[in-house]
């Protein structure tokens, strides 16, 4: 059979993931040290996996209300009151989803119609293009550029409008750059969204993730942003908890209920015991993640002084758990220079082209993962980069 | 608390580089930081978990309730200093509730424990009572889990 003349035109067209072709390569491989992961080194914190069994032991098995446990979503919205200064009704603008990743899809799915375009920034994770094209929007690339640290200039962004705009989708900080946003920047970009009546979708998941006293600050807090955004955040990064699939949405209540009757059909809910679960995580806030964050601050600090050290040039990120070393000086494409350093050193790491052209030149490094074995993978790559210049 | 004194704590293996580099300033500093700390007390010394089962060793362990009369001028402090002074006292803490100083001591059987209690610890003048409890098996111990199971392992590359 053709099965190509029976897919989805849309589907068919849509190139698989780069960091899927890369997984093939590395998996089965018990000798490397990866630093090729998105997600924390350390699982769930116990309490947060207790209360999880607990409500196992007690039988809660059963489905939820399509907008997630009420307990849950009055936790979320205290939560985002006082890390974001911004409060959201429980009842009719919180939706508890199957990771953000389903947020983002459903929040595309709820707001675009065929040719609607979405302003959106690479490098950046995997999904953003995809999931436009998805809802049959048009997918308008705004790169990011290190000179910049990766943040997103309101120039850029201003230059991508048309008039088919509906959308400007953003996540700071930025996987897999570890960039963050300038406030001014971020006000700038607010402006535009008021100026030309934009919505913006801000994806929260790395916000817990700032270093050097860092203050996270969402597009959501400016004026006029309130009724036009959709803040999108998750348990995954700061809680360790990837596994659990389990994010949430919050947005205006006409935005929130077009989004709740995608969710209902395709997801029903999320489940309930991750559910119970974000409600412990979220009980416990920063003391289940300051910790992890100050080590992630040590093992950044770490990483970027001998990726520097070895002459590959990489920019101070100020969050997420990623770094975005400049490979370029080693004469190799990044994907050259991630398979040979793998295949030589056994050393993984991500192809900066796997999150979109505007990675190219640039490789992903995770530093969630233990010091001493971050060091050991910076020697490898020391003698590697030294190999190839030679 | 100081990173470097936290990153110590949790491993004091590590070398004045590796910590120079995870906190962001010069090994001259790290070793005159940790050298201070060392010559102010705030350091008290260096040693490794050990399960000790696992090292083959036979010996017991006990947590000795131990209830004292205070002195008019020192309290607790000089008699808990004389009982934490014995070598078989591996570690002696000032306790609020029922008891005064829990005092952990380590010998190489039960009478050797015992006699410790009768003939030392409590011959002591000002102690009033003893209670000893004899430690059965170790489950964590100086914040690491004994006979840990591993993590399950995470996919090598993720998006």
């Amino acid at each position: 059979m053709d099965y190509d003349s029976k897919l989805s035109t849309i589907i068919r067209d849509l190139p698989r993931s780069g960091i899927r072709d890369f997984f093939e390569l590395v998996i089965g491989r018990s000798d490397v040290i990866s630093l090729g992961v998105g997600e924390p080194d350390k699982p769930t914190p116990w309490p947060i996996r207790e209360a999880a069994i607990r409500s196992l032991e007690k039988g809660m098995t059963s489905y939820t209300s399509n907008l997630g446990l009420e307990s849950l979503r009055v936790a979320i919205s205290e939560y985002v009151t006082k890390h974001f200064r911004i409060t959201y009704d429980p009842k009719t603008e919180i939706l508890v989803t199957v990771g953000v990743s389903e947020a983002l899809d459903i929040a595309f799915r709820a707001v675009l119609n065929p040719g609607d375009e979405v302003i959106y920034h690479e490098p950046c994770y995997v999904s953003y293009s995809p999931s436009i094209k998805m809802a049959h929007g048009v997918p308008v690339v705004v790169q990011t550029r290190e000179e910049n640290e990766f943040a997103l200039m309101a120039a850029d962004v201003e230059k991508a409008i048309t008039p088919r705009t509906k959308v400007i989708a953003m996540n700071f900080p930025t996987n897999p750059t570890g960039g963050i946003m300038p406030h001014e920047e971020l006000e700038k970009i607010a402006a535009l969204a008021v100026k030309h009546d934009l919505l913006v979708f801000t994806d929260e998941i790395y916000s817990e993730l700032l270093y050097d006293g860092r203050q996270h600050k969402s597009i959501v807090e400016f004026p006029g942003m309130r009724e036009r955004t959709v803040l999108l955040h998750g348990f995954s990064k700061a809680f360790a908890m990837t596994g659990w699939r389990l994010g949430y949405a919050c947005a205006p209540a006409p935005l929130r209920e077009a989004m709740m009757k995608i969710h209902q059909y395709c997801m029903l809910c999320a489940p309930i015991m991750s559910q119970v679960a974000g409600l412990e995580a979220l009980k416990m806030g920063e003391t289940a993640y300051e910790d992890m964050r100050q080590s992630y601050e040590q093992r950044r600090n770490l990483i970027v002084s001998r990726l520097n050290g070895m002459g590959l040039h990489c920019f101070n990120p100020g969050g997420a758990f990623y770094v975005f070393p400049d490979i370029r000086s080693t004469g190799l494409t990044s994907k050259e220079f991630a398979i040979q350093l793998l295949q030589r050193k056994s050393v993984a790491v991500v192809p900066g082209s796997a999150f979109s052209g505007a990675g190219e030149g640039f490789v992903r490094c995770c530093y969630a993962t233990a010091p001493e074995l971050i060091a050991k993978a910076m020697d490898l790559m020391e003698e590697f980069v030294n190999e190839v210049r030679k | 608390m100081d990173p470097l004194i936290e990153l110590l704590q949790n491993n004091s293996r590590r070398t004045p580089a590796e910590m120079a580099r995870l906190v962001g300033i010069s090994e001259a500093e790290v070793n005159a930081r940790v050298a201070a700390a060392e010559a102010d007390g705030t350091i008290l010394g260096y040693s490794a978990v050990v399960d000790r089962l696992k090292a083959g060793h036979r010996g017991v362990t006990a947590l000795i309730e131990v209830r004292i009369t205070p002195e008019r001028d020192g309290g607790f402090d000089r008699l808990a200093r004389r009982i934490s002074k014995f070598d078989q006292v591996r570690e002696c803490f000032l306790m609020s509730g029922g008891y005064d100083l829990a005092v952990i001591v380590e010998g190489k059987d039960l009478l050797d424990v015992a006699n410790f209690v009768a003939e030392k610890l409590s011959t002591l003048g000002g102690v009033l009572s003893t209670a000893t409890r004899f430690q059965l098996k170790a489950y964590k111990q100086g914040g690491f889990l004994v006979n840990a199971e591993g993590d399950e392992e995470r996919l090598p590359v993720s998006p």
